[in-house]
């Protein structure tokens, strides 16, 4: 009898070993995010999954972005621009090796940047570099780049993921082992589970807390809510189930986390095709929405309203709410005004993610109160991207634009919502040759107020950034200036 | 039987040669394009042009198939487009998990389904065999993703168990990973085990009706030992049938168990894979599913022919 119960306590130990041991762990932490990356360089891929590994955790630029978004120095520890704003001279950081052992200098960053302007480049925002002229290594710790034409947002753009540093010897295998000269190395991948990353001992910057950072991968939100109440993950910085949230909120164990993105939320028109040609309808279209009814019922009432294509947390910001305030009546005038008011039909094509899908039914109810029938359709990404972004064949959709103070999209003539402005070209312009910053928000707030006074879209909200964490797990990213989750400064509390 | 198995292999291979064809065609009519896909909104046209070259994209379709089914032949996968890796190391990562899952599933609903079989059918229309067939009528009716949701809610929710999901892979040693497989192995045989249960069970009735049953219990063998020794093995013929697509469907189907549990198998690598319009992937883990249903179906039929001797003698 006594012999039966030992081997039974002892099965039991086995079973239950892993998961004691587990949630004992305080040296490492596990993230939960909803995608995996398809690969893990950030030179060679827009998916946002790959920055949320390794931006700032395995990768580093010259300069990066703080948790607050402003720009701080990373591998350029001091910089100085020459009076015509043409040349930057950048002074390296010392000490620094790529995880592999090879030492970094000027040269990685020529060769970087290069790689990233060259013809056959396939990195995702080669507008990046696009006004780079030359780039030379004075010595192994200054690198001088030239600008073709000023750009008062170069610094910025070095701060992007896709300007990130690469050795040449390791750059065409980063996709699947990637090497930086971040604070964390690249340990392993399990593919459709996890990523695992270690402390880097060579780090030439200030060690991070965290042994040992595993991103796991769980798509479905249900799934998602399970692993956070089992303990199986330590925070969910991009919790997929905004419903589920004040559950967690009740609970001690957890605390959520609200911040705001870069995610302007735009209710696009396509200002190519008739009756959108014609300012007044985008305007009634405009009028027709009730901002806080679709974030309370999309969004469970995290999200701010916007009235511009512009982040409400960055200094330029104007509110321009007012002038899209819900308005029905005026709505219906505007459209009689146009000639269509016996109503008309319209398709509203909406992409996967829950805020277009979700806020796509509230949409369409509010537009068919004005008279504006709107037939749903319902696309998976790559569809969306052929049929929406590229071929703009749609007449409305629903889509948060990610990238941070990305306002110059008006000034592209084919981007997908056509907006076709001489005057708001020539704030780009102004603004692309301007550094000073003061001066470049007065810029910006013009630019907020053309678009806004031309309609383009109708603006709806700034994407929450709505996170779940232990609470005893302090220092994750409260805002995302960029889709990251920089582990560099997050510790466990005692 | 040479003949027979001739006649089969040849069946095998034509249904291959059309698959890979029709697999091919659907695949590039898909709309989207992967090179878009892959590098987003702010993507510049030559750098998206650049992609497209870099993937073989832009080269005419017969080459891109003869080069597929050529590299198919050999072993070789191709490269998936996204995950940059080889499509064969890539399906062989999952299929270390797809396939312990699905033969896991199996035989936890073989276990569940034979004893329940014989328990109803020596108790035909008595208690035992009204309860076993209700509760086998409930396994099918409840949504195994449901069930499995169910299962994390007690196991990992509360009484902490097991992890809610996830798999950490072989190289974490024999005890996790099977620990990692029990509850969707569960969640996937429950339904399994009960379509099982009721179709042994019909079939065990039906041959307790034939000559050589009556005979067997005349020579004096109680009820159960006639359905043990006698009607069991003629009962297993349409069992067989049933175990052969259930395979199929557990290898190839599990793809909802496998989100509930946010497992890597073969499932979500083929979702992924169309969400990403990461063709080569789709269509090559498609075909090896294609393959791998009708090879089973093949060597089902092969046991067929061993169990039955009359199926041998070319009258099929």
């Amino acid at each position: 009898m006594s012999k039966r119960f030992a081997i039974g306590a002892a099965a039991a130990a086995l079973l239950l070993g892993s998961t004691a041991l587990a949630g004992a762990q305080e040296t490492g932490a596990t993230i939960g995010m909803q995608l995996e990356p398809p690969n893990l360089d950030p030179t060679a891929g827009a998916a946002a999954a790959i920055d949320e590994v390794v931006y700032a955790n395995v990768f580093e630029g010259l300069t990066r972005f703080a948790a607050d978004g402003t720009i701080v120095p990373a591998l350029a520890r001091e910089w100085s621009i020459s009076d015509d704003g043409l040349t930057y001279t950048f002074t390296l950081a010392d000490d620094v090796t790529f995880h592999d052992g090879s030492a970094f200098d000027a040269e990685d960053v020529v060769f970087s940047l290069t790689r990233a302007m060259a013809e056959e480049s396939t990195n995702a925002q080669k507008v990046l570099f696009e006004d780079i002229a030359s780039v030379e290594a004075i010595d192994p710790a200054t690198v001088e780049v030239t600008l073709s034409e000023p750009n008062g947002s170069f610094l910025f753009n070095m701060a992007w993921g896709d300007a990130v540093i690469v050795a040449e010897e390791s750059a065409g295998s980063n996709a699947t082992n990637p090497v930086g000269t971040g604070p964390f190395r690249f340990e392993n991948w399990v593919q459709g589970d996890s990523v695992t990353l270690a402390r880097s001992d060579t780090y030439w910057g200030e060690p991070p807390a965290l042994e040992t950072v595993t991103f796991k991968f769980i798509a479905d939100p249900t799934a998602a809510f399970a692993a956070m109440m089992a303990g199986d993950i330590d925070a969910f910085p991009n919790f997929p189930a905004p419903e589920n949230l004040v559950q967690f909120e009740a609970d001690p164990r957890f605390a959520v986390i609200i911040g705001s993105t870069e995610g302007e939320t735009v209710l696009g028109i396509n200002n190519s095709k008739a009756p959108f040609d014609d300012v007044r309808v985008r305007e009634a279209i405009a009028h027709a929405i009730d901002r806080q009814a679709l974030i309370d019922g999309a969004l469970f009432g995290y999200g701010t309203p916007i009235g511009s294509h512009f982040a409400p947390h960055h200094p330029a910001y104007l509110d321009l709410t007012e002038q899209s305030n819900y308005d029905p009546e005026r709505s219906r005038t505007l459209l009689e005004e146009a000639g269509l008011s016996d109503g008309i039909s319209v398709t509203l094509k909406l992409p996967p993610p829950s805020y277009a899908r979700r806020g796509g039914e509230i949409v369409a109810s509010q537009l068919r109160e004005v008279g504006i029938n709107a037939e749903i359709v319902t696309l998976e990404w790559a569809q969306w991207l052929e049929q929406v972004f590229t071929n703009a064949d749609f007449d409305l959709t629903i889509v948060s634009h990610t990238e941070p103070l990305d306002i110059n999209i008006y000034a592209r003539d084919d981007y997908y919502f056509r907006y076709q402005s001489d005057q708001f070209k020539a704030i780009m312009a102004e603004l692309d040759e301007t550094s000073d910053e003061a001066a470049r928000n007065e810029i910006l707030k013009r630019a907020q107020q053309q678009i806004a006074d031309d309609y383009v879209n109708a603006f709806l909200f700034q994407l929450p950034k709505t996170g779940v964490a232990d609470a005893r797990l302090k220092g994750l990213w409260e805002n995302a200036p960029t889709q990251a989750n920089d582990m560099t400064g997050v510790y466990w509390e005692e | 039987m040479l003949r027979y198995l001739a006649r089969r292999l040849l069946v095998l291979a034509l249904t291959m040669v059309a698959a890979s064809i029709v697999i091919f065609l659907l695949m590039s009519v898909v709309p989207g394009d992967p090179a878009q896909f892959m590098m987003g909104m702010n993507a510049d046209p030559a750098a998206l042009a650049a992609l497209r070259a870099e993937l073989g994209l832009d080269r005419p379709l017969l080459v891109r198939y003869l080069e597929w089914v050529g590299g198919l032949v050999i072993g070789d996968f191709g490269q998936s487009y996204t995950y940059r890796v080889s499509v064969s190391q890539l399906i062989l990562d999952r299929i270390g998990l797809s396939l312990p899952l699905a033969f896991l599933a199996l035989l936890l609903s073989v276990v569940i389904a034979i004893p329940a079989a014989l328990f109803a059918a020596q108790r035909h229309n008595k208690a035992g065999d009204i309860s076993v067939m209700g509760l086998s009528q409930i396994g099918i009716a409840v949504p195994n993703f449901w069930f499995a949701m169910l299962l994390v809610l007690l196991f990992s929710v509360t009484l902490r168990w097991f992890s809610a999901g996830g798999f950490p892979g072989w190289d974490a040693g024999f005890v996790p990973a099977m620990k990692a497989l029990t509850l969707p192995a569960i969640a996937l045989a429950l339904p399994q085990a009960s379509i099982l249960a009721r179709v042994l069970r019909s079939a065990l009735l039906d041959t307790l009706g034939e000559d050589y049953i009556r005979t067997a219990r005349a020579k004096g063998l109680s009820r159960g030992q006639a359905l043990r020794r006698h009607a069991f093995r003629n009962a297993l013929i349409p069992v067989l049938t049933i175990i052969g697509l259930q395979f199929s469907f557990l290898l190839a189907g599990a793809i909802i168990i496998e989100n509930v549990f946010f497992l890597p198998g073969l499932g979500r690598l083929v979702f992924q894979g169309i969400t990403q319009r990461d063709l080569i992937v789709v269509q090559s883990v498609v075909i090896l599913l294609v393959f791998a249903v009708t090879l089973v179906t093949f060597l089902v039929d092969i046991a067929y022919a061993f169990i039955d001797p009359r199926l041998r003698r070319g009258t099929v």
